[in-house]
């Protein structure tokens, strides 16, 4: 280690609260308190069912689409709690967006994919919309492969191409979390590498939780790492001491392998 | 040496489903060729005497043999557009509820009981109309919309005449009870099978429930809500009971007015079929057959080229 890898005491952006999540009576996660910090990458891994990607889909509140899905506790945003019911779940989306485990372009242009989300929330002008999509798409590295063909359908790009396109899609709207659930589980290697650079250069600009259950994906992008077992965090912290030095019996056995 | 023989009659039985499924495929082709050839045949003396004239000719005069189809045509489509401009938003929302709106208990009952409109037969529909809507109608539907739309410049006179009740309104609303059953059941199959992962990026998006089904279910769903559309659209044209019952029978066409009674080529069939005799009567009556059979074909048609246009709107796919 030649420079400090990370800097003193970086900044909370979202504050995990005793949060517990129920589907149906069935609780999913149990009682969970940690902080993602600004401008950082934090994964959460963890076997199959522990509750990984529901932690994600409640950061959003993505189950409240859902009518048998609860959350209950706090998530607290610049002092307000996420899961109050006065809170615009649109706008929540808006600052907090999300990027699934498999491409889903909409059924419209590559220009109108990113346009689309946009529009929402924000009228421009035509040359302001175009400045727009050209900055999503340059930061989503997706720029010199699309910029000629920005009136075709985004389902004509390859599956790779397509998930920089989601990812352009979603930071186009200045989130200031930008959630990922698995991104590159359906994508081959030199896609995922793509991807992976990518998350490295967005989080100057972006806090970014990743769900993924590659440790490795895990080990090479993420700052801080959350273990998590059976809906519970087994061990959170610096990415490097969980996996170089894990704290926990549990967290030593899943990272080397001898469970999970 | 058992491996040939063995394939053999694995060959054999191949060919032979080859054949028989071929021959079950030809037969619709025959069965298609049979009719028009049938029809056109049937209406070859009319076709033969009256020419194009037969289509735009708006005299029906049996005992003098005078022919002519635009009224029963226009009754036709007129009714099936009064059906369509009803059904299709209603379905719209119907679908649109059963699948993103209603709670999960109301969704199967809801569902079921959408089915058993579908499964009414038609002749229900002609007498209820004629014995109970008609009378509503011209009571109540018509007044109201001769004081609303009536007074509107230019498609008011759609809307003004004698409140009769039966006619082409009440024949259109009818026919547009009949098949919201059917786009709305295909619509709601169409919105389910979008994946979900598709709608909650539109929803992680920050879009409402509406933009998420006005820009993202619709678009992707397109192809099959065209075809429920069409379905219903097909059965408008060929509905022959109900409208029958209350579409007025009256082979004069003096007004614009959706209120008059008038005729579809189904119920001109339907009606007259038992009185025509042998010879030209017949013969135009066939016709008739023979120029909704070709309505069909082209609404068909001019599906199939907007499904295609919409996809080259779409851009390239691979």
């Amino acid at each position: 280690m030649t420079e400090p890898r990370i800097p003193a005491a970086p900044e909370v952006q979202l504050s995990i609260r005793g949060l517990s999540f129920y589907y149906g009576n069935y609780q999913a996660l149990k009682n969970i308190t940690m902080d993602v910090y600004k401008a950082r990458v934090t994964a959460f891994i963890g076997p199959s069912g522990c509750g990984k990607s529901t932690l994600l889909r409640a950061l959003n509140r993505m189950y409240a689409l859902y009518p048998e899905q609860r959350a209950e506790g706090k998530l607290l945003l610049d002092g307000k709690n996420l899961l109050d019911s006065d809170i615009d779940l649109n706008d929540l989306r808006a600052r907090i967006g999300m990027v699934f485990q498999k491409p889903t372009p909409f059924p419209m242009s590559i220009y109108e994919n990113i346009a689309f989300g946009v529009r929402l929330h924000e009228s421009l002008t035509r040359a302001q919309m175009d400045d727009r999509v050209e900055w999503a798409l340059r930061k989503a590295a997706l720029w010199d492969e699309a910029k000629d063909k920005l009136s075709q359908s985004g389902m004509s790009l390859s599956g790779g191409q397509q998930q920089r396109l989601c990812i352009a899609r979603g930071i186009a709207v200045h989130p200031e979390i930008l959630l990922l659930d698995e991104p590159t589980s359906a994508l081959d290697p030199i896609s995922t590498a793509k991807i992976e650079e990518l998350i490295h250069d967005l989080k100057q600009e972006f806090t970014i939780v990743i769900v993924t259950h590659n440790m490795q994906q895990a080990a090479r992008v993420s700052d801080y790492t959350a273990y998590m077992y059976l809906g519970e965090v087994i061990e959170f912290g610096d990415t490097d001491d969980l996996f170089i030095a894990p704290k926990n019996k549990q967290t030593e056995d899943y990272i080397t392998g001898r469970f999970g | 040496m058992h491996l040939p023989r063995k394939r053999k009659s694995s060959a054999f039985g191949d060919v032979l489903f080859f054949n028989v499924s071929r021959a079950f495929a030809a037969l619709v082709l025959v069965t298609l060729a049979g009719i028009i050839v049938s029809l056109c045949y049937g209406a070859w003396p009319s076709i033969e005497r009256f020419g194009p004239a037969f289509l735009i000719g708006s005299d029906w005069n049996p005992p003098a043999e005078r022919f002519g189809a635009l009224i029963p045509m226009y009754g036709t489509l007129i009714t099936s557009i009064i059906a369509l401009l009803i059904a299709v938003p209603v379905s719209f929302g119907i679908g649109l509820f059963l699948t993103e709106l209603s709670p999960v208990w109301l969704r199967r009952p809801l569902g079921i009981a959408i089915e058993l409109l579908a499964g009414i037969p038609s002749i229900v529909y002609g007498m209820w109309g004629l014995l109970v809507f008609a009378p509503i109608v011209s009571e109540y539907l018509q007044p109201f919309l001769t004081g609303t739309l009536g007074t509107i410049p230019g498609i008011g006179a759609l809307f003004r005449g004698p409140p009769l009740g039966i006619g082409l309104l009440t024949a259109g609303i009818i026919l547009a009870i009949m098949i919201i059953p059917f786009i709305a059941s295909v619509m709601r199959d169409v919105f389910e099978v979008t994946p979900r992962m598709l709608k909650e990026s539109a929803f992680g998006l920050g879009a409402t429930t509406w933009e998420v089904v006005w820009c993202i279910v619709l678009p992707y769903t397109k192809v099959g809500v065209i075809g429920g559309i069409i379905l219903g659209l097909g059965r408008a044209l060929g509905e022959t009971m109900a409208v029958t019952f209350v579409i007025g029978n009256n082979n004069v066409l003096d007004t614009i007015s959706l209120y008059a009674p008038g005729n579809s080529i189904t119920s001109a069939l339907a009606n007259e079929f038992a009185e025509a005799g042998e010879g030209m009567y017949s013969a135009a009556l066939v016709e008739l057959g023979l120029i909704l059979f070709l309505i069909t074909f082209v609404v068909l048609s001019l599906s199939k080229i907007l499904l295609l246009r919409l996809a080259g709107h779409e851009g390239a796919q691979t």
